[in-house]
């Protein structure tokens, strides 16, 4: 009886998880094959098969362009965030010190503070300083945006971490950089790497804050594909977004392989 | 021993040295010498301060008050990397990404030595420890000895003049710790360094050191060879933490006679004025047993009443309850065996020069 009843249960949370795994995948599943219609609508299911809207996105100077931006600002961002998001968990995990809750609060705040009230303010200061429309403005936007989603895995990362190893380094002679470049770093290696994938992830499709700081020189893929939605009828962007999909998948899926290589090492 | 190899060892003086956090005193004011060349073990219970006045010498923690000194040379303000010390770690604290070879390679490379060199030290040190065989594993793929070993090969490869070892035998099961004693000794004898050595445990102490010193309530007790420490203990602490030890409390008369529950009892060492309250130290297989209903013929007898007795094999253990109510303890070697029964009234004998008055 016992017995059934768990077997019950557990059928019921697979029915569970299989819809959830549904509904989260669906829109893929819609946009995948729209990119590949031979028609310009957003006629579902598509009437036959092309391949137009991929040439037109890796032709079409504008399309391109964006592309170049959002990777060109993805990967500065995962750089900035990534090397200042650390250098922060470290000092958390490390040292007590004066408004160290304060300052903890305010680096994680873009996570549960809405982007729209940080894109308000962040476009008031740019507009200032001339800085819309600008690489560096959107390195500096994004990385802000981009730091809690480093600083929360590398801190775990830390918490796993035994101190002692620091002080065996030490006592062999290593400065403190050298320790940390060949005992720490290669150590929380993981959550540095995780840390770095999801800055650029979010620097890669972020549109709230984008949409205010761009200009008609600088507008990443999702600004791009934003405009795209509103002004024309274009299945490119189903290409467009199948791209990213394809990139952002191909990147977690780098990640979990690295991850999961490295934990048998140890 | 340690004379033989006194220049390669370097020497260690603390005088004042303290640690406070807020308002705890880790350490308060100790002074304490490590001979060149010494085996110096910080014995104590653990919170006693043994293991900061280690963390102090080796730099990870930082001295409130006080000197600190190897060879002289006033060492309190410099980063544990530029003390050129070697230590051993409880948990072994080797490098999990690195193989076996890396791990004891890691401070060579720190001193920039050439890879010819570096690969000579690593097998000479690994040769030590008896892992010749073992450079390209991984740490998790060894045993917990075996890890030590390790941590023990990168600890003496560059040769340091001074080896902490923070309770290294602490993780591992008893006859490994038994045959690693062995080892740590003979290393010593072979490298000359001076080791500061950190348990808590009393065997661990006796086995290894050519001196102890026993911590208690973040001060030093007594330093002593083994032989000082357990035959003349100077606190009542000392000898009830380095073996066993019988106390029978009492009154100071005069010079070194104690008024036992009414009983004369004679000390053959300890200073104290009359009226002080005192306790006679006697070590357990010092006292004999006399099952006998009259009082024998001895300087010091004291009445008592079996509660159990303990077989070792070897010994064995009787403890014995006094007319105030205390127990005190008595061990007898196989061959020399009392026959006595649970509740029987007997007398307790020993000579003044076995007992010694201690502050209470």
């Amino acid at each position: 009886m016992i017995r059934r009843s768990t077997t019950f249960w557990r059928a019921l949370l697979l029915a569970f998880c299989a819809a959830v795994a549904v509904w989260l995948v669906a829109p893929s599943l819609i946009v995948v094959p729209l990119s590949f219609t031979d028609r310009a609508s957003f006629n579902f299911p598509p009437s036959g098969w092309s391949a137009q809207w991929y040439t037109n996105f890796f032709t079409d100077p504008s399309w391109l362009w964006s592309l170049e931006a959002s990777l060109r600002v993805g990967v500065l961002v995962a750089i900035v965030a990534t090397v200042c998001g650390t250098a922060a968990a470290v000092a958390f995990s490390r040292t007590r010190f004066f408004g160290e809750q304060g300052l903890r609060a305010l680096l994680l705040a873009p996570m549960i503070v809405p982007v729209i009230v940080v894109a308000i303010g962040i476009y008031a200061i740019y507009l200032r300083l001339n800085l819309l429309g600008t690489t560096l403005g959107f390195v500096v936007a994004h990385s802000v945006l981009a730091l809690p989603f480093v600083i929360v895995p590398v801190l775990a990362s830390l918490q796993g971490f035994d101190r002692r190893l620091e002080d065996a380094a030490a006592i062999c002679g290593a400065r403190r950089w050298t320790t940390f470049r060949t005992v720490t770093l290669p150590l929380v290696a993981p959550g540095v790497l995780s840390g770095a994938l999801f800055a650029f992830a979010t620097s890669f499709d972020e549109v709230i804050l984008s949409l205010f700081i761009q200009s008609p020189y600088l507008q990443t893929l999702p600004v791009r594909m934003y405009s795209s939605v509103t002004r024309d009828t274009d299945p490119t962007i189903a290409a467009a977004a199948t791209v990213i999909l394809a990139l952002t998948t191909a990147l977690t899926v780098l990640a979990s392989i690295i991850t999961i290589r490295r934990s048998r090492v140890h | 021993m340690s004379i033989d190899h006194a220049p390669r060892g370097a020497s260690i003086t603390m005088r004042g040295l303290t640690k406070r956090y807020d308002a705890v005193t880790a350490v308060n004011a100790i002074d304490l010498e490590a001979r060149p060349g010494e085996f110096l073990t910080l014995l104590g219970p653990s919170g006693s301060g043994k293991t900061t006045t280690l963390n102090m010498i080796a730099g990870f923690v930082d001295v409130t008050e006080g000197e600190l000194q190897i060879d002289g040379k006033p060492v309190a303000d410099l980063p544990p990397y530029r003390r050129n010390i070697g230590m051993v770690f409880q948990e072994y604290a080797l490098f999990p990404h690195m193989t076996v070879t890396r791990n004891v390679e890691y401070p060579l490379r720190q001193r920039k030595f050439a890879k010819a060199e570096r690969r000579e030290k690593v097998a000479a040190a690994l040769q030590t420890v008896g892992l010749e065989d073992y450079g390209g594993r991984m740490p998790k793929a060894l045993s917990g000895g075996q890890q030590q070993r390790v941590a023990l090969a990168r600890a003496i490869v560059y040769e340091p003049r001074v080896l902490l070892m923070d309770e290294p035998l602490g993780a591992l099961d008893k006859k490994l710790r038994d045959s690693l004693q062995l080892e740590i000794k003979r290393i010593h004898g072979e490298l000359g360094t001076t080791f500061v050595y950190v348990t808590h445990d009393q065997d661990e102490a006796l086995v290894l050191s050519d001196r102890i010193a026993v911590f208690n309530d973040a001060r030093i007790e007594q330093v002593g060879t083994p032989t000082e420490l357990y035959e003349r203990p100077e606190s009542v602490f000392v000898a009830r933490f380095l073996g066993e030890s019988s106390l029978f409390c009492g009154t100071v008369t005069d010079g070194r006679t104690v008024d036992v529950g009414g009983r004369r009892i004679v000390a053959g060492r300890g200073d104290c004025a009359p009226g002080d309250a005192v306790a006679v130290v006697v070590r357990p297989e010092r006292i004999r047993i006399a099952a006998g209903e009259s009082e024998p013929a001895a300087v010091n007898a004291v009445p008592g009443r079996v509660i159990q007795e303990i077989y070792l094999g070897n010994s064995r253990k009787v403890e014995v309850q006094l007319s105030d109510d205390t127990t005190v303890l008595v061990r007898e070697s196989a061959g020399s065996i009392t026959p006595t029964e649970p509740g029987q009234h007997i007398w307790l004998t020993f000579d003044p020069d076995n007992a010694a008055i201690l502050p209470a």
